[in-house]
């Protein structure tokens, strides 16, 4: 296992910010660690960088464990941190020289590293402006292009696309898939398209507690294979026949004339909102399965729990 | 650790803060020993530098808590202590790293005086009638006091993310240090303990050097306070891991 975190607790006074949890990744895996805002994903990550320290527990990068042996283990670790923190008064290539230095690169391979990194991640034409210069996005491939640097086997990204536009989302999400594949990646985030974009399999944690850790596929279908419809029609109707549909199980009403539907089955339930409007003659104007958003996922999970 | 010190000096040199302190100092020291009536040695009269010893301590009482106070307060801050404690480099070697290019820049502001040196050298009548052992024992004091107050600074700026309270935070430190320790000595309440305490005053050591007697007591004074304060600040960085 690339990363093993075991029983992993960390006690800020009284208050547990992660509370044991345990789980592990391997080679090639991108692990979605998600969680709302102070669920404690940021501090584990600290933790697995060996910047804070745990309470109890270990967690050990290939084999290496972080609090026994931390240089060796965090030369095997490309860490964005959170905001992505960097020197504004240096050059791209000043500070891509620095990490590498400090990661203990020699000059030949820092040469080809830097140059590697800085095509990779699309620096080429900013490559020589002070960083301080630089727009959020490029910031935050001159991150990545530092966490990259040394070639680590074990990438972890804490929240490496807040506060960037769509297509930045997009390109780093295309370069975090790009070097995957011989790599371990841990990335967090509190958005749930973005975990389904990119992630093989998904810790969920909430509260410091682990809530869930199976692959992608089993979760974003939810676990009971409920879906939310939205359906629009020109004028407000009377609720009650979209109700006595089998597959629905309730109707609320968002504006008048639109509706939300939680149903059962989507696809059997999207051809009776059809059959009954044809029936009955109803100005049917929109029928739509919304995304289960992050909210009702997690709510669903929290429940279950 | 050779990283971070290169890094600390490019950033001395690249915010100016390197060539302000240096022209400040030079330009403070200079009109101290030459120009102001009350202290210059030409209204003096002997061929001594004392006043470059005497007032070089308080001028870098301000100027080395302004070099030091963005040490770690200024990376706390932004949070690139993250990155830097992320990477494979222990916390010692942050530390000397830092508190190298502090040393660095100090010792970049005290070799021009020794042009001063040279002048009051050559001023003398006749040539060279100039306590020589006497003035470089105060260089060797100067230049350890100077490493005495980065390490200070240094550990000031692990307190605290707000530069202005490390920087006051190190001038009162620097000040109790250098002379509020003995000044308190003089208090009539210690009994016997009153040389005792007099001797943990830097001022104490310095002049002992200025004599021209490099003592290892004296040595060994000076460096234990640097060391003393060098590992307070690797137990506050580590303090993070508790």
């Amino acid at each position: 296992m690339s990363i093993e975190v075991l029983n992993l607790t960390k006690l800020y006074g009284p208050q547990k910010a992660v509370d044991a949890i345990s789980f592990s990744a391997k080679k090639g895996e991108i692990l979605g660690f998600l969680g709302p805002n102070g669920a404690g994903k940021s501090t584990t990550m600290k933790i697995a960088t060996g910047y804070l320290g745990a309470t109890s527990g270990s967690v050990e990068i290939e084999g290496i464990d972080i609090e026994r042996n931390p240089l060796e283990a965090k030369k095997k670790i490309g860490y964005l941190p959170e905001h992505n923190p960097l020197y504004l008064d240096m050059y791209i290539h000043e500070f891509l020289a620095f990490t590498g230095k400090i990661n203990q690169m020699k000059s030949s391979e820092m040469k080809n590293g830097v140059k590697r990194v800085v095509e990779m991640c699309g620096l080429t034409l900013e490559q020589n402006k002070k960083i301080g210069q630089l727009s959020k996005g490029y910031r935050q491939r001159v991150g990545l292009a530092q966490a990259l640097l040394h070639d680590p086997p074990v990438l972890i990204l804490d929240e490496p696309t807040t506060g960037l536009d769509p297509n930045q989302i997009l390109e780093i999400r295309r370069l975090i898939k790009e070097v995957s594949k011989d790599k371990t990646v841990i990335f967090s985030s509190h958005i749930m398209q973005e975990v389904e974009a990119l992630c093989d399999r998904v810790v969920l944690i909430n509260k410091g507690r682990l809530i869930a850790d199976k692959p992608i596929a089993e979760f974003s279908k939810g676990s009971t294979g409920e879906a939310m419809l939205r359906v629009e029609f020109k004028v407000p109707i009377d609720t009650a026949p979209l109700a006595a549909i089998e597959e629905v199980l309730e109707v609320s009403e968002i504006q008048p004339g639109i509706y939300k539907l939680k149903v059962k089955e989507s696809e059997a339930a999207r051809s009776a909102v059809f059959k009954l409007a044809g029936e009955s003659n109803l100005p049917l104007v929109g029928l739509q399965e919304e995304e289960s958003s992050f909210d009702e996922i997690f709510h669903l999970l929290t429940k279950e729990n | 650790m050779l990283a971070v010190f290169v890094k600390e000096i490019n950033s001395f040199l690249n915010s100016l803060i390197a060539y302000i302190v240096i022209a400040v100092f030079l330009t403070s020291i200079g009109l101290l020993m030459w120009v102001f009536p009350e202290s210059s040695i030409l209204e003096y009269g002997y061929a001594d530098m004392s006043s470059l010893f005497t007032l070089g301590p308080y001028v870098f009482m301000f100027l080395i808590p302004a070099i030091t106070m963005r040490f770690f307060s200024e990376e706390k801050r932004i949070g690139t202590e993250e990155l830097l404690m992320t990477k494979p480099l222990s916390n010692f070697q942050i530390i000397l790293g830092k508190y190298f290019a502090g040393f660095a820049l100090v010792v970049m502001s005290i070799v021009p005086t020794l042009i001063y040196f040279y002048s009051v050298y050559t001023l003398g009548n006749p040539i060279g009638n100039l306590d020589v052992s006497g003035t470089v024992g105060s260089y060797v004091g100067l230049v350890l006091l100077g490493g005495v107050f980065v390490a200070i600074g240094v550990f000031s700026s692990a307190l605290t993310d707000n530069q202005v309270v490390a920087f006051v935070l190190s001038v009162f430190l620097c000040f109790v240090i250098y002379s509020g320790l003995s000044s308190m000595a003089t208090i009539d309440v210690w009994g016997n303990a009153s040389i005792w305490l007099e001797q943990m005053s830097l001022v104490f050591h310095y002049d002992s050097l200025s004599r021209g007697l490099i003592d290892i007591s004296d040595l060994v004074y000076f460096v234990s306070v640097i060391a003393i304060m060098i590992l307070l600040t690797q137990l506050k960085l580590d303090a993070k891991k508790w």
